[in-house]
């Protein structure tokens, strides 16, 4: 469904992404991880169009879409949400979902039925009319879910959709994503909560330094010795295996 | 709220017909010429409205589509004998085609926020500029304007006429205003507005959004230009393309209500209202501008959503007041 293949990305003398290629399959949910200033968000946005990549293509239901602009991408079946939350803030989260559901209708009434029909399907139905600067963090995330879903996209990217929710308000949101799923839209997601990330993803890829480390069904990557190096220094995975035979 | 809803329609058609009345109810040419200057006020600012207030896009030029339009309408006529009712659709074609120009250049290199203001006042300086220095426009002399009050020339006996006139452009902008606040494309600029890079990432095509606005914007715009020519019969350069103008737009948009369909009309009545009243009683030379400009800082500073938002308010405490 999309497959990126050596991409890359300089912010001045800084290789944020360095070649990285990675395929997300049709149906599945892939997620996307690594240590903070990884490249995660970068990568995102390049694909997404938010960002031109120095180099590397991106093909979405195999056609190119590098380079192409976000609104024709969204067009195409494929949007983002964003890490930082970007709330039409002066709108209720009923006209916010609306400005997503518009991208598939110019007809009113049908738009504001499909933003009420997604506001529910993400537990949104109670702040409706709330003006969406007065919602709370986990208010905001979910509306950004909403607002992309509401394009009806077949490819979904999450930006950390769960980062500040307390445990039980990211139990609800994995369920979300797994219904999201099971209507068949495909989710690729960046996630921190690593709880989340091993209950949700069929496959797991793993970003450090720009550079793609690792990938594997996430219990793969839980005991790759990279990744555990990647997220806790260097000797790490050594220690650990040492103090696992150790216990044992 | 559907009861408020319906409400609201009664009270506009309420509006509606005293406005149509009123040059039967007051005999006064006085206060109809005040009230026509309201109107006209209020059409231009609704263009800039729908471009500012809508779409979030402040200029500081709005007035260089109704110059265009006022040169258009006045140069067609005087050079080519096209009457100035076909001509108001000539200078229609020029605000739009000006704001497809200004809206190109600003848009497509991403000129936001202070810049934009700024290159749209450069915009209208600019062209103040060459209309002074180039023939066909009259230059500095100007332009004077044959008075033949008819239909076809869009110039009457009374002042009713151009109340009369000013009242259906003024519909019209309110009709306008009042699709923006029930379509997608409304939808989509009021996002523009909100947040752009948000608005793209929901499929909104901002730059096209964008052109389509400054183009409706310049259209206005140039309606207006020729309404001005047609009642004042003269123009010249600092009238069409002069900044006091571009600040009156803003000014009563942002006084009513930015983004709201009547802020712009409640915005005009009022600031002309204290305009003729400090004027009319206060006797001391440039007294009545400081009140003037007092009661302006009040109302931008203590209301930051415009007399509209004051009145939304007072509104929903009601509303919430009938549920409770
Ligand atoms: N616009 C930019 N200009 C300059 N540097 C940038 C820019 N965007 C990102 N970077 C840098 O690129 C690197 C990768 O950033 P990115 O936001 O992609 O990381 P991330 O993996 O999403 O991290 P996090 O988990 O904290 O969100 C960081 O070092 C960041 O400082
Ligand atoms: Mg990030």
């Amino acid at each position: 469904m999309l497959e990126i293949t050596g991409l890359s990305k300089s912010f001045g003398g800084l290789a944020a992404v360095s070649n990285v290629g990675l395929t997300v399959e049709e149906g599945k949910i892939i997620s996307l991880i690594g240590p903070n200033g990884a490249g995660k968000t970068t990568l995102f946005a390049m694909v997404a169009g938010f960002l031109k990549p120095d180099s590397g293509t991106v093909m979405f239901e195999d056609q190119n879409i590098t380079g192409m602009k976000p609104h024709r991408i969204c067009e195409l079946g494929m949007v983002r949400t964003f890490q930082v939350t970007q709330p039409f803030a002066k709108l209720t989260t009923l006209e916010n979902i609306m400005v997503g559901a518009y991208c598939r209708t110019s007809n009113r009434e049908l738009a504001e039925a499909n933003a009420r029909r997604i506001a529910k399907q993400v537990g949104m139905k109670a702040s409706l009319d709330q003006a969406a600067d007065s919602l709370t963090v986990a208010g905001r995330k979910r509306l950004e879910l909403a607002r992309a879903l509401a394009t009806q996209p077949r490819l979904l990217l999450l930006d950390e959709v769960m980062a500040g929710l307390n445990p039980i308000e990211i139990d609800e949101i994995v369920d979300v994503i797994k219904k999201i799923r099971d209507t068949g839209v495909t989710v690729f997601l960046i996630e921190h909560v690593m709880k989340a990330v091993m209950n949700l993803s069929d496959y797991a890829y793993v970003l450090n330094d720009g550079v793609r480390i690792a990938d594997g069904t996430p219990t793969e990557i839980a005991n790759n010795p990279d990744v555990i190096e990647a997220y806790l220094g260097h000797g790490a995975a050594e220690r650990m295996r040492v103090e696992g035979s150790a216990n044992a | 709220m559907k009861s408020l809803k319906s409400r609201n329609g009664l009270l506009c058609l309420a509006g509606l017909v005293l406005a149509l009345l009123i040059p039967q109810i007051i005999d006064n040419n006085f206060y109809i010429d005040v009230l026509t200057l309201v109107l006209f006020s209020a059409f231009l600012g609704q263009s800039w409205n729908i471009l500012g207030g809508y779409a979030g896009q402040f200029s500081f030029g709005g007035v260089v589509f109704f110059g265009t339009g006022a040169y258009a309408s006045s140069i067609l006529f005087r050079s080519f004998g096209i009457d100035p009712w076909i001509g108001i659709f000539g200078a229609i074609a020029a605000g739009a085609a000006m704001g497809a120009f200004i809206g190109f250049i600003s848009f497509r290199y991403g000129l936001k926020g202070s810049y934009f203001a700024l290159i749209t006042l450069a915009f209208a300086e600019f062209f103040r500029i060459i209309a002074n220095s180039v023939e066909f426009t009259g230059g500095g002399v100007g332009i004077f304007i044959d008075y033949n009050p008819s239909l076809t020339q869009l110039q009457f006996d009374n002042p009713a006429g151009y109340y009369y006139l000013a009242l259906l452009m003024t519909v019209i902008s309110l009709l306008i205003a009042w699709w923006l606040e029930r379509s997608r494309f409304g939808a989509s600029l009021v996002a523009i507005r909100e947040n752009e890079e948000a608005a793209e990432a929901l499929g909104v095509n901002a730059f096209r959004c964008k052109m389509y606005a400054i183009c409706i914007a310049g259209a206005m715009g140039g309606a207006a230009g020729t309404f001005y020519t047609q009642k004042f019969l003269y123009l010249d350069p600092p009238i069409a393309y002069g900044i006091g103008t571009s600040v009156e737009m803003l000014l009563v948009t942002i006084v009513g209500g930015l983004g709201t369909i009547f802020g712009p009309l409640v915005g005009a009545f009022v600031l002309h209202s204290i305009n003729e009243v400090a004027r009319h009683y206060l006797e001391a030379p440039g007294l009545s501008m400081i009140v003037y400009g007092l009661i302006l800082i009040g109302i931008v500073g203590f209301l930051p959503n415009g007399l509209i938002g004051l009145f939304r308010r007072r509104q929903k405490k009601m509303a919430g007041g009938d549920d409770a």
